[in-house]
């Protein structure tokens, strides 16, 4: 289908970018990569009178450092996140999790700031950014403001930025030593959203888990941390530990039931595959 | 808007809606109909062409996101009357039946080859995910890329499933199909 009408808007700096969503009134919105806004707009699920297109705002883009955080603009592309050296350096977790984000032509475009603000539970990035403690940086016309990642993710598809606001950077604070990721998809068929997805980093000394930081992808409305699971893991050194705290991975999580799986289920794979995580990240076999 | 861009080295400048997708664009603007629409939901990927180098999804941009891009399609990829190896590949290798899909596979699979041109069968299997395809069962299709990459890399098309009468069989290469 063809969307309905809307004015479009390609400012180049995100100042301009800031004040022409003040200007264009409550029903505008941002576009970023459009890889969620274009289809629900040609579905004609939603009615924007304007897009305020980020794609030409280039201070939006690129990977930096800050002393010990790692700063990725909102707009850096997947495909861009995927390859940065600094990415693959200091946060492996989000480019392994990144590139089993959609496809490679969605991640040509889609970027990590807007999987971010678009919040789907089902979204993969959401939950790395909660287990890497990330920090959003919010611009509005009141200036700027920095939101934890826990406290961002507020319902399904409902984020803590209000609607003057852009999402112009994620801080993430590098990790150093010792650590092993991974992020464990569970889907049946190609390109598909996750079922349940477990982002995991695990810090390792001696042979045995030191700290653990978890993230769960539709697990609810919004992404999980289970910090029972975390503190249960610390000095782990077999398969057998690891299972036994990953039983927990699941408790007090009120995950959907839908046609990808039932609740229940969701709760399962979510032990399971906290499990198999964990125990990939902190090369643990046995 | 007033949206100029250059689609297969051609520049085009057009007043376009800003609700226009590329897509449409492409067909019923510029009258560029070799890339297909065959879904509404972003998934089935046979509407993908090149942007600056890049594949993507034409039905999931707008055409006033591509003001100033250079735009490759199905329609650009051959030398005059000489097919690009991946096109060839897939005639060879039957990798198409109905060919819907195949402007959009043939299109990613030039993108996967650019950046990496050793592909393992499980990478082009992956590598494609974004593309559907409800004729070939997909396993003509890996065999075509694999071939077209073989070719692309010097070291030949792999033996095909179908040959002009008159063309040489060519010799197995290295790589498996
Ligand atoms: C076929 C397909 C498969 C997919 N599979 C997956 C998958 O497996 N896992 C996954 O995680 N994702 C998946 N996605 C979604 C993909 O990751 C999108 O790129 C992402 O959800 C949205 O990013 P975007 O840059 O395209 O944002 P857009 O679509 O442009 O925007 C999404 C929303 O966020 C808002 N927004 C965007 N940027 C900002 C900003 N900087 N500040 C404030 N608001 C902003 C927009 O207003 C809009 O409401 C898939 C998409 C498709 C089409
Ligand atoms: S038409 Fe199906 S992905 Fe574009
Ligand atoms: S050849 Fe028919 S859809 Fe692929």
């Amino acid at each position: 289908m063809i969307p309905a009408q809307f004015d479009y808007v390609a400012p180049t700096t995100l100042a301009e970018a800031i004040a022409a969503l003040g200007a264009a009134g409550e029903d505008a919105k941002i576009l970023a990569g459009g890889q969620s806004l274009i289809p629900v707009l040609r579905l004609r699920l939603a009615f924007p009178t304007t897009l305020i297109d980020l794609s030409r705002v280039s201070e939006l883009r690129g990977v930096g450092e800050d002393g010990d955080v790692l700063v990725i603009g909102a707009m850096t592309k997947h495909s861009d996140v995927i390859e940065d050296p600094l990415v693959r350096q200091y946060a492996a977790l989000l480019s392994e999790a990144t590139s089993t984000v959609a496809d490679p032509a969605v991640r040509h475009r889609g970027t990590f700031g807007g999987a971010l603000a678009h919040a789907d539970p089902a979204g993969d990035l959401a939950a790395v950014a909660l287990a890497l403690d990330a920090e959003l940086v919010a611009e509005g016309p009141g200036g700027r403001r920095t939101i934890a990642a826990k406290d961002f993710f507020v319902d399904y598809l409902e984020t803590s930025l209000s609607p003057d606001e852009i999402l112009a950077a994620v801080r993430i604070p590098k990790l150093t030593g010792d650590w092993g990721v991974r992020y464990e998809k569970f889907n049946r068929v190609a390109q598909a959203w996750a079922i349940v997805g477990v982002a995991t980093a695990v810090r390792t000394e001696g042979g045995s888990i030191a700290e653990a930081r978890i993230g769960l992808t539709n697990m609810g409305s919004t992404p999980v941390r289970p910090h029972s699971v975390e503190a249960a893991l610390v000095g782990a050194s077999t398969r057998e530990q690891v299972v036994a705290a990953a039983a927990s991975a699941a408790d007090g999580t009120n995950p959907p039931s839908d046609l990808g799986a039932k609740a229940d289920y969701r709760q399962h794979l979510a032990r399971v595959l906290t499990a198999r995580a964990v125990s990939q990240a902190a090369g643990i076999t046995s | 808007m007033r949206v100029s861009m250059k689609v297969d080295g051609v520049t085009y400048e057009d007043e376009v809606e800003p609700r226009t997708l590329l897509t449409h664009h492409l067909r019923d603007g510029l009258g560029r109909v070799g890339t297909p629409i065959g879904c509404d939901t972003s998934n089935c990927g046979s509407c993908t062409v090149s942007i600056d180098g890049e594949s993507v999804k034409s039905c999931s941009v707008l055409a006033v996101q591509a003001a100033g891009a250079d735009i490759t399609t199905i329609q650009g990829l051959a030398e005059g009357s000489e097919w690009h190896p991946v096109q060839k590949a897939f005639q060879q290798h039957h990798g198409l039946q109905c060919g819907y899909c195949t402007p959009g596979m043939i299109m990613a699979s030039v993108d996967l080859l650019t950046r990496n041109p050793s592909p393992t069968e499980d990478e082009v299997r992956h590598g494609l995910e974004g593309n559907l395809c409800r004729c070939t069962g997909y396993q003509n299709i890996v065999k075509a890329v694999l071939s077209a990459a073989s070719e692309l890399r010097g070291e030949g098309p792999i033996a095909g499933s179908f040959r002009d009468a008159d063309e040489p069989v060519p010799a197995t290469s290295g790589a498996s199909s």
